[in-house]
């Protein structure tokens, strides 16, 4: 019973308190950089795509909303091939960045993404990709990865050995 | 049986076995890498550790590697042991030093043994700060992609394709640290089930180059399970689908058949699928738009006022497809649609099989088989697999010497160091073959000589048998000490089959197989395709009866059923027949000859679309399921063939019932896959594993809105992820999962024991009982070959890659093709006066120009013989010409320039 | 019966304030509840939110008004307007002022326990006529909870009649004169707002709708004017409870200073407060507790104030 009237009066207390609602649009909120908003793909420092379609973003994604299709370029760079994310679908939830081997895939703070036709929420790589290195600036996969590609042979990742060379006697 | 105490739990185990197998067949998790359930041990990673007790009152008991130690009774292990435990988490830790950080960019991650084997021992992360080791790789050709740095020196690989399938060209080379495994130079893996090295080797090394280009992680991949339909093995697989494309096909375990292996043909032919000549839209001549339905009425009404209508079935299309164009046309206008010559042969083999009396074995018989001769056939080329099986049924002499010595089967290094010792094994064939470096004998005649030599072996067995006269003193005393040696065998098997396109060949087997002494002889025929036995048990009529019908005006509307008849008969005979019948219809699934000159066409779907049921060489029939719904408006056949009929069956099992009680040989097929009652009701078997993604994704591009699931109304599959697994059978499972195993190794928790048959039973029912009566003896001996100067007979060699019709559509397959030439015997090219590589021109006996092909020489190919590989389509104009005559070509002209393609 | 009773501007501007009052109640009830949750409510249409009243109203006239094809069609269209014209008519004994009025019965609070209990066919009708069995679950809760307290709501009252010896609302009024009866009659006043949240179905007491487990109890089918009767009923049934609460325990239009009806309005408006703290900071009782309480301890604590009461009167005529 006490406890009832408590209720009562701990709640009409709050008719003094300030509200913590803000008045989104007039009133910004501040978002920190960490925030789970638009996700977009970056690239690494060296201007190359850091997507390398191991798919682990989609299979984390807990509402299915990320496609994609692997391919390679000529020097057996992996990269995606089409990269479709469907933000009708997406909950933000960040679990594709958290499963991102490559840094590739981030959140940023942008959530203003509305539109009259839904259709216009299915976000392309072309609408993904951005030209810089996002939150994380100097990972770059393929220098740690024992992949050969364009401008990196074998034994030329980061902590390798030179290629061995099978064919000779010596120990 | 054993009894043995695991971490304080009692178990009964196999005697005999190793505590690894043991431990994995009783369900436990034990990692491991280089043992494997079809090769045995090799003691090499020293991941398997557990520590054995001396008897009840040992506390500490010591490390042993449990692959490499038997079971004993009341023997004390575990599993779970701190020291193991620590062992293997620093062996697997040691393992990983050079182990590149590849897993996003790996096509193996997600299906990795050595991911799971990582997880498992709970190494999550690496200390080692140091450097890495690192490879070069190797181009492998167009199957098997090679990434060196990821190798974990478990030898899997070179155990598996030396030492198993008999491979020269994947060695070991370097040493300590820097072991390598590959080719001593660049080049394609020539052996031809280089495909398994995917699934053999336990990491990312050996990864397959024809699904990298289109790559989709395991579990994204749609899966059911299919039947190959490359050969007349049905060998089981699971082919998957991402995106409306076949983008790879794996090995699933049949306990009976294929075992853990394919070959190349079957796992890397599958490209025809995704085809740029696959057929799909319906095709009506002089009109440009059509859908399903105009085809449909178009169809019914060519039905409807046909005079009369014949059908030419097909032995690549299901037999429910068959039945359906049977029921449709009537019995009596019902043709196989089979080359003349192969319709005798079939009609001689299903005699044979069903009333001869003699076991047609399952490929895990034939490898049980002590002696073996092959008669006409190069197995490797005609029915792949089965070779893999004989290469191991070779071994059984030295299993035996093995069991007397007590050394353990699975102690294979021990058995291999025992020497060459190898069951009997003898091919007659046309020239050299890929088995001869394992068998005991070999003779090399043409088709006639080959039967000739078989009566006599049969003669030599029993003396009841007919003999063949003027058989020369070698033949004779080769023919005794083949025969002396299958007399003695317990388990002889004779391998036969119709690639020789002899039925003297065939007729010779079964006296050979009659005339054996052993109660467990066997007598197994490899068939052209994958449903030749099935459709020759439907009991059609001839494809030249049907020219005849339509040529005499009985018939005027053929309806064709996935069948190329320019592969069938000459092209003057086809070109009449099609000519003359007023309507032709087309149910295909690729743009062909055939199909160029039909009325109406219509789109079949691919095995990997459309349901049914085949029956292979050995007469079990079994079911392969769609993988992915066809794409509208592509329909299956049978589905093509009963929209018409007033909806007398209107879902596949009805139609499958209703062609079992047609015909008494076939009554069995209704049990082809198992029965799927006891799945919980109403809910179906996912064909999408639990963790499919981008399913709100991956058809947004076209409509935000999700697609509904397509729904399957045949199957006990559905195309989704929902249902129920828990109860589902092992040989209805599409994707073979268990937690903690993702890759395909994780089929020991599906097996009765390991390298077993699966839980529940393997699909497919056998539709041939092994009893019966003996058939008489065969007595019909031909005269031996003697060769016509200036006349050569043609022999058509079947070639892995370059002989199955649909697989040759496959791109990776068509880099691996035969060099395009003719073969010759040395003197015969002498006497022509050519040279390897040197033009030749063929002739019909007339002396009318035909083709120009280079010529290569074949020591072993019988002299007054021209050997070309058999389907191919650039010497279908030889195909059905006896004879022919040859002339050195003028070397300027370029080579085969009028060579139709 | 007071002269200018019940004249027909009486009755246009009484049911003109109060159906007004009610639909504004919706936006009060929205911003108040938003204030005690540190929100803001609905301040976007028109000034302070204000026309987030005419928004809604809008909304519910142009929405589809479907009736389910399975329901039992006139009874279906027959109850929300039940529970509507019976909190409507019961407006009509409500003493706002001397001389502000519909009508003056001398039974005026038998009449208003009368409409009450009419009320609940409304329910009950609609969870039948649904055809569905959450609003089935949802009338069958609603009818026994209604008839459950009804009982303890005209014992309670029972006192205030007893101190003012009479029915009649007015002369109710007038017997305050000397105090209110809420201090004489403490114990009835709690029974008898319990009752009352209990009758008008409002939280925390609103298990026939209880959405987290009937989805909408037996509003579940109703969509559009019909939804939008039940609605506005509720909030009917707030201001006459109010009304009702003020003119029996708190002197009616009884007050110093300022004129009779501002008085009725303002201690009226305190009580429809009241009604929303309440929904806002309770929590639903179980079903059975709910019984439990009702019977287990409202019926014989407001026995027990009926007794008392009872006693001291005699006590002091005697």
């Amino acid at each position: 019973m006490f406890s009832q009237l408590r209720s009562l009066w701990e709640v009409l207390r709050h008719t003094f308190i300030k509200h913590d609602t803000v008045e989104y649009p007039e009133q910004k909120p501040a978002l920190f950089p960490r925030y789970r908003g638009r996700i977009i793909l970056t690239r690494d420092p060296d201007g190359e795509e850091r997507c390398v379609a191991c798919n682990l973003c989609a299979v984390a994604c807990p509402v299915d909303c990320i496609a994609l299709q692997k391919t390679e370029d000529e020097h057996g760079r992996w990269y995606p091939e089409f990269f479709r994310i469907n933000f009708s679908r997406c909950i933000m939830c960040g679990f594709c960045e958290e499963a991102c081997p490559t840094n590739a895939i981030q959140l940023t703070p942008d959530f203003e993404m509305c539109e009259y036709d839904r259709q216009n929420m299915v976000y392309e790589k072309q609408h993904l990709l951005i030209d810089g290195t996002g939150k994380y600036h100097d990972y770059n996969f393929y220098r740690v990865a024992g992949m050969t590609i364009g401008n990196k042979a074998k034994g030329q990742a980061e902590n390798e050995y030179p290629p061995v060379n099978v064919k000779t006697l010596l120990p | 049986m054993a009894r043995i105490e695991i971490d304080g739990q009692s178990y009964d185990v196999q005697d005999g076995d190793n505590l690894l197998s043991s431990c994995l067949s009783l369900g436990l998790d034990l990692p491991y890498f280089c043992w494997h359930p079809a090769m045995g041990s090799a003691g090499a990673c020293r991941q398997c550790a557990i520590i054995q007790y001396k008897d009840a009152e040992d506390q500490r008991g010591r490390l042993v590697m449990a692959c490499m130690t038997p079971v004993k009774e009341a023997m004390r292990i575990s599993i779970d042991a701190e020291q193991a435990r620590q062992f293997r988490s620093d062996n697997i830790e040691l393992l990983m030093t050079n182990h590149p950080h590849d897993c996003p960019v790996c096509e193996e991650g997600g299906e990795c043994h050595l991911q799971d084997m990582t997880v498992m021992t709970g190494h999550t992360f690496r200390r080692y700060r140091g450097r890495k080791r690192t490879h070069n790789n190797q181009n492998l050709g167009p199957f098997i992609n090679h990434e060196m740095n990821r190798c974990i020196a478990c030898y899997r690989c070179v155990r598996f394709y030396d030492e198993y399938a008999g491979g020269k060209d994947l060695q070991v080379l370097g040493m300590h640290n820097n072991v390598y495994f590959g080719r001593f130079e660049d080049g394609a893996l020539e052996n031809e089930f280089s495909g398994n090295l995917v699934e053999v080797c336990p990491t990312g090394v050996f990864t397959d180059k024809t699904f990298s280009a289109r790559y989709t992680r395991k579990w994204d991949l749609q899966t059911a399970p299919s039947i190959c339909i490359h050969c007349s093995l049905g060998c089981n697989t699971a082919p998957g689908e991402r995106y409306g494309e076949l983008r790879r096909i794996i090995n699933r375990y049949h306990g009976e058949i294929n075992g853990y292996f394919l070959c190349d043909r079957g796992r890397f032919g599958y490209g025809f699928v995704n085809s740029q000549k696959r057929i799909v839209m319906p095709g009506i001549k002089g009109q440009t738009e059509t859908t399903a339905e105009i085809a449909e009425n178009h169809f019914r009404n060519l039905l409807k006022y046909a005079k009369s209508v014949i059908g030419i079935g097909s032995p690549r299309a299901s037999l429910e497809a068959n039945f359906a164009l049977r029921s449709l046309v009537g019995e009596a206008n019902f043709f196989l649609g089979l080359e003349d010559a192969e319709h005798t042969l079939l009609n001689a083999i299903v005699e044979i099989l069903f009333n001869g009396g003699i076991r047609s074995p399952s490929l895990r018989e034939t490898e049980q088989a002590d002696a073996v001769l092959i008669m006409g056939e190069d197995v490797t080329h005609s029915a792949p697999r089965l070779a893999l099986s004989l290469r191991q049924a070779v071994r059984n002499a030295s299993f035996d010497m093995a069991h007397k010595m007590h050394i353990p089967l699975w102690q294979d290094a021990a058995i291999r160091q025992l020497g060459p010792i190898r069951s009997p094994l003898f091919i007659a064939s046309i020239c050299s073959t890929r088995l001869d470096d394992v068998a005991t004998g070999t003779y090399q005649g043409s088709p006639d000589d080959i039967a000739r030599f078989g009566f006599a072996i049969a003669h030599c067995l029993d003396e009841s048998a007919a003999e063949p006269v003027d058989l020369s003193e070698d033949e004779k005393s080769l023919a005794r000490s083949i025969a002396k040696a299958l007399k003695q065998a317990q388990r002889p098997l004779i391998v036969s089959g119709t690639s020789c396109l002899s039925v003297a060949v065939i007729q010779a087997a079964y006296n050979v197989a009659k005339a054996l002494p052993a109660q467990d002889k066997q007598l197994t025929f490899t068939l052209p395709e994958c449903n030749s036995l099935g459709l020759a048990i439907m009991n059609g009529r001839p494809l030249q009866q049907a020219f005849d019908s339509i040529n005499d005006g009985l018939a005027d509307t053929v309806v064709i059923l996935e069948n190329d008849l320019y592969r069938r008969a000459s092209h003057q005979s086809v070109d009449g027949f099609l000519e003359k019948a007023a309507h032709v219809v087309v149910i295909d699934n690729l743009e062909n000859q055939t199909v160029g000159r039909a009325e109406l066409v219509l789109p079949a779907a691919t095995f990997a679309e459309s349901e049914g049921t085949l029956v292979n060489n050995e007469g079990r029939a079994q079911r392969y399921f769609p993988v992915y719904p066809a794409a509208d408006p592509i329909r299956g056949s049978w589905q093509w063939l009963t929209r018409l009929e007033n909806s007398q069956w209107r879902h596949h099992h009805a139609l499958t019932a209703a062609c079992a009680s047609a015909f008494p040989y076939l009554a069995a097929i209704v049990h082809a896959a198992p029965q799927t009652d006891n799945i919980i009701k109403g809910s179906k078997i996912p064909r999408q594993p639990h963790r499919y993604s981008g399913r709100t994704a991956m058809h947004a591009n076209i409509k935000v809105s999700e697609p509904g699931q397509p729904q399957d109304m045949e199957t006990p599959f559905a195309f989704s992820m929902e249902g129920a697994m828990a109860h589902v059978q092992p040989a209805l499972l599409p994707v073979i999962w268990a937690p903690g195993w993702n890759s395909n190794q994780a089929i020991n928790k599906f097996q009765q024991e390991t390298g077993g048959h699966l839980r529940d039973g393997d699909a497919g029912a056998r539709l041939i009982k092994p009893s019966g009566s003996h058939l008489p003896w065969f007595g019909h001996i031909p005269p031996a070959f003697e060769p016509e100067p200036g006349l050569w007979r043609i022999m058509s060699l079947p070639h892995i890659f370059g002989s199955e019709e649909l697989s040759l559509q496959s791109t990776p397959l068509a880099e691996r093709l035969p060099d395009l030439c003719v073969l010759l015997n040395p003197q015969d090219a002498e006497s022509l006066g050519v040279d390897p590589g040197d033009p030749i021109e063929i002739c019909d006996p007339a002396r009318n120009f035909l083709l120009k092909f280079p010529v290569n020489i074949e020591k072993t190919l019988p002299r007054g013989l021209l050997g070309i590989t058999a389907g191919r389509p650039e010497f279908q104009p030889l195909k059905f010409l006896d004879q022919v005559t040859l002339n050195k070509a003028n070397p300027e002209q370029q080579p085969n320039s009028e060579a139709p393609l | 019966m007071n002269a200018g009773l019940g004249d027909a501007a009486d009755i246009i501007g009484i049911l003109v304030s109060t159906i007004s009052v009610s639909a504004l109640l919706i936006w009060v009830e929205r911003r108040l509840l938003a204030v005690w949750q540190d929100r803001l409510g609905p301040n976007r249409v028109g000034p302070l939110g204000l026309m987030q009243v005419a928004a809604d109203m809008i909304k519910m006239f142009f929405k589809e008004d479907w009736i389910p094809p399975f329901s039992d069609k006139p009874v279906f269209v027959l109850a929300p307007t039940i529970v509507f014209i019976t909190m409507l008519t019961g407006f009509a004994v409500i003493p706002f002022a001397p001389g502000v009025g519909i009508i003056d019965f001398n039974f005026g609070l038998l009449y208003f326990l009368a409409l009450s209990s009419l009320s609940v066919y409304s329910i009950v009708l609609a969870g039948y006529a649904s055809n569905n069995k959450y609003s089935l679950l949802g009338g069958l809760r609603a009818a026994a909870q209604t008839v459950s307290y009804e009982v303890f709501m005209g014992i309670s009252i029972m006192g205030v009649v007893m101190l003012s010896g009479t029915f009649n609302l007015r002369e109710i009024v007038e017997a305050q004169r000397d105090g209110w009866f809420i201090l004489p009659q403490f114990f009835g006043f709690i029974i008898f707002l319990i009752a009352v949240i209990a009758e008008s179905r409002r939280a925390p007491l609103d298990l026939p709708e209880a959405e987290q487990e009937l989805i909408g109890g037996f509003h579940t089918e109703y969509s559009g004017m019909k939804f939008g009767m039940f609605f506005v009923g509720e909030y009917l049934a707030i201001t006459l409870s109010s009304a009702l609460v003020v003119t029996l325990f708190f002197g009616g239009w009884l007050g110093p200073w300022l004129p009779p009806l501002l008085w009725f309005c303002l201690k009226t408006t305190i009580g429809i407060l009241l009604f929303i703290l309440l929904r806002g900071a309770l929590p639903r009782p179980r079903y059975d507790q709910l019984m439990t309480f009702g019977w287990k301890v409202l019926l014989p604590a407001g026995l027990l104030n009926l007794l008392v009461t009872g006693a001291v009167v005699l006590s002091l005529h005697s």
